[in-house]
């Protein structure tokens, strides 16, 4: 599904990424943990096709193509989705048309016609009820005077109507109380189909006992340190990243 | 609205001016050049009466002593009024008159081109149009169905013929010939537009609308449009134009003129789409427009939309002179500049009677290397007590090489009364087009989106039709305005 190697991204000449690699397989859930500012968000943007950071050195193969040479916008009808940390404001485009533009831009990607408005009313309906979000969200402009968790919750109905094939989800769960992120996460769960993939981003072990990782990685100053079973996100619950951060500096690796 | 901004985004391939077709119509025109002999030939050709030869000649007599305004946030070129052709109208076949029901096949194809069928049953339901080509009225119509209510909707010519009273108590009472540069040389020279009545108690049971058209070379366009409502009536008016694409430009020089009555109320509505030049700056409508309602009886209403995507040059300020008693006064305006097209553009809301309220909303969006200004006055007389006026200005930059400018004038005479006065400038933010783009929507539809969104508020003001081709229009005005 996706084969990152040696990736190597930097912003205003700083290093953010020092040499990436990774592998995510059809149908697997892996974790991306790590402090703040190591580079996580960065690593997605990366990947979704964000100028912002000038890409120095490596590959990302998505599907078997080379997603470096395709716009953030072909990335994204090809069945790739970021699930944004921060997501944007769009005052006065209203949700219902946003994501009908996107939804018709994809299926016009894959060669088929337009959805009617009765079928993607339909299909709206559904999806607002697999992530349970509120019809008063989806009828506002896009994000617009949404709470912290709404966003976040937007963010989830917004897969649920595209359908990726692989999802990156950064720190989707931050910011949603309990209730929320159970419902959140079993939405990712539902939506996950046996030959689809999801990257979560995230700070927090609670997550993973909802969407259980088939591998979880630790990325610590623009590398991957550390890959392992769901266990590893428990142990770095418990110690911390100091025990990484020492052990990285006594093999002189920083 | 779901739908039909749906079908906008689907539509929209091309950033071309869509407009900008020549139609082979033969025309009869007169030699170019201004002098008091060309004033009494279009007056002789419109077999006009003695008294409105007199205002225009007065009129030129005026405007041969001024100049050119230079207080805008402009750079007008040269304009050598001596090089425009003043008057050119599509010939009349076998000298039958142009409203006849044959109307010259080519001009009808032209109007159909532009979307606008001069066929009563193929026209859009509820909307009557007088469509003006060049200088002349080509053809209004639903005239006889609005007569049953009385209700007078004709070309400028028509009604100088049939009601000359009407116009003459009423021509010039709200922009006298003295007004300013343009407005003395219209009254100099006007060929056409329309003239609207509407009596007492009467609500205009269909929006009306006049299409203006230029379609000779070398032909300036002046046109007149006179629009009363008497007490309790009501009328929603609109207005469109187009143009072919040519390396010269053009000139266009229009009067509107409004007068409100007690409890009634006028909503007019503009969207402009002339010829905007191309992408280096060449050719272009110069559009220098004086548009002023007057607001004479109490509880009256003016109620002003525009929509400003064209031209190379825009001058205009929809103004509202609030005297009666309780009389209300709105401007909500999108003024959208790409390339290299100018625009100032905003409003006078002057608060003479007592508890009078305006309202401005102005939302400017410049791309390229175009420059867009907001001026705006706000008068309170001194007899104005508990007047309020709200304004908010809004501009929306694409790029680094474009400018977005406020001036606005705020006079209080009234301790009574409050004047509010907000603005904001924003970017386009890069994150909000990558998150669009991370959703498979191209830069060009995010842009689309975005901006519709934010000129929501002043669309939303428009009848369904026009809203529907406004926003067509600002996607297309600003495509491949972000590399
Ligand atoms: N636009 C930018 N300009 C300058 N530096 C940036 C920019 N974006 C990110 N950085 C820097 O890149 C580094 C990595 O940031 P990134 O957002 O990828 O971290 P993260 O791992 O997602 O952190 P967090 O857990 O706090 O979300 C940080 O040091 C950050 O300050
Ligand atoms: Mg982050």
């Amino acid at each position: 599904m996706l084969i990152i190697s040696n990736l190597k991204a930097a912003i205003n000449e700083k290093n953010i990424l020092k040499g990436v690699s990774l592998e995510v397989k059809a149908g697997e859930i892996h974790a991306i943990m790590g402090p703040n500012g190591s580079g996580k968000s960065t690593l997605a943007a990366v990947i979704a096709g964000r100028d912002l950071a000038r890409i120095t050195e490596g590959t990302v193969t998505f599907m078997g193509k080379n997603l470096l040479e395709m716009t953030p916008e072909e990335r994204a009808r090809q069945g790739l989705f970021l699930g944004f940390q921060y997501p944007i404001e769009i005052p006065g485009v209203s949700m219902m048309n946003f994501m009908k533009t996107a939804v018709n831009e994809q299926r016009k990607y894959k060669g088929l016609d337009p959805l009617s408005a009765s079928d993607f009313l339909k299909i709206m309906r559904e999806k607002k009820e697999l992530v349970g979000i509120d019809s008063k969200l989806t009828n506002r402009s896009v994000n617009e005077g949404f709470s912290g968790g709404e966003k976040k919750k937007n963010e989830i109905f917004q897969m649920a109507m595209l359908e990726p094939k692989l999802a990156i989800l950064d720190e989707t769960d931050s910011g949603l109380d309990i209730d929320a992120l159970r419902i959140v996460a079993n939405g990712v769960n539902k939506l996950k189909t046996p030959d689809s993939s999801v990257i979560v981003i995230t700070h927090y072990q609670r997550l993973l006992d909802f969407i259980i990782p088939d591998v979880v990685h630790v990325l610590y100053d623009g590398r991957i340190v550390r890959t392992a079973g769901k266990e590893l996100a428990l142990e770095l619950e418990d110690k911390g990243y100091d025990w990484i951060r020492k052990e990285i500096e006594t093999s002189g690796l920083s | 609205m779901e739908n039909d901004q749906d079908k906008i985004i689907n539509n929209v391939t091309s950033g071309e001016y869509k407009y900008g077709f020549h139609s082979d119509i033969e025309i009869d025109s007169i030699p170019k050049g201004l002098n008091e002999d060309v004033i009494r030939n279009i007056s002789l050709r419109k077999e006009e009466p003695e008294w409105l030869l007199e205002y225009r000649l007065e009129a030129f007599r005026h405007w041969q002593t001024m100049t050119i305004p230079q207080w805008a946030n402009l750079k007008i070129p040269d304009i050598d009024f001596q090089d425009i052709i003043y008057y050119a109208a599509p010939k009349k076949k076998q000298g039958g008159s142009q409203h006849a029901n044959s109307i010259d096949p080519e001009l009808k194809k032209t109007f159909e081109k532009l979307g606008i069928p001069l066929e009563e049953q193929n026209h859009l339901a509820g909307v009557a149009v007088d469509a003006v080509m060049d200088s002349v009225s080509v053809k209004t119509t639903f005239k006889e169905i609005l007569a049953e209510e009385g209700i007078i909707f004709s070309s400028f010519s028509d009604a100088v013929k049939e009601y000359p009273d009407l116009v003459r108590r009423y021509l010039g009472t709200v922009v006298p010939h003295t007004d300013n540069f343009f407005a003395a040389l219209n009254s100099a020279v006007f060929s056409d537009g329309s003239f609207c009545y509407i009596p007492k108690g009467v609500r205009c049971p269909m929006e009306l609308s006049t299409y203006f058209r230029i379609n000779a070379a070398n032909t300036g366009q002046f046109e007149r449009t006179l629009l009363i409502a008497d007490e309790e009536s009501y009328v929603s008016y609109l207005e469109g134009c187009t143009a072919p694409m040519r390396d010269e430009n053009q000139l266009h020089a229009a009067i509107v003129e409004i007068i409100v009555e007690n409890n009634a109320e006028v909503k007019y509505s503009t969207v402009q789409n002339w010829y905007p030049g191309d992408k280096e700056g060449k050719g272009g409508i110069f559009n220098f427009v004086t548009k002023r309602g007057l607001c004479r009886g109490e509880n009256s209403k003016i109620s002003w939309t525009q929509v400003e995507t064209g031209s190379s040059i825009t001058w205009k300020y929809p103004s509202c002179i609030l005297k009666g008693d309780n009389s209300t006064g709105e401007f909500y305006s999108v003024a959208v500049t790409n390339n290299y097209q100018q625009a100032d553009t905003g409003t006078k809301m002057i608060h003479i009677g007592r508890n009078t309220k305006s309202t401005i909303v102005s939302k400017g969006i410049s791309a390229g290397h175009a420059q867009n200004s907001y001026r705006g006055l706000v008068r309170v007389l001194k007899k104005a007590s508990g007047s309020r006026n709200f304004s908010q200005c809004d501009s929306l930059l694409l790029g680094d090489k474009c400018g977005a400018h406020t001036f606005p004038y705020i006079e209080v005479d009234n301790q009574t009364s409050i004047v509010e006065h907000e603005a904001t400038t924003s970017k386009i933010g890069e994150d909000q087009i990558f998150y669009c783009n991370q959703r498979g929507i191209s830069t060009e539809d995010a842009i689309g989106l975005i901006v519709n969104g934010y000129a929501r508020e002043i669309l939303n003001k428009l009848p369904m039709e026009f809203a529907v081709e406004a926003q067509k229009l600002l996607q297309i005005s600003l495509e491949g305005s972000v590399g």
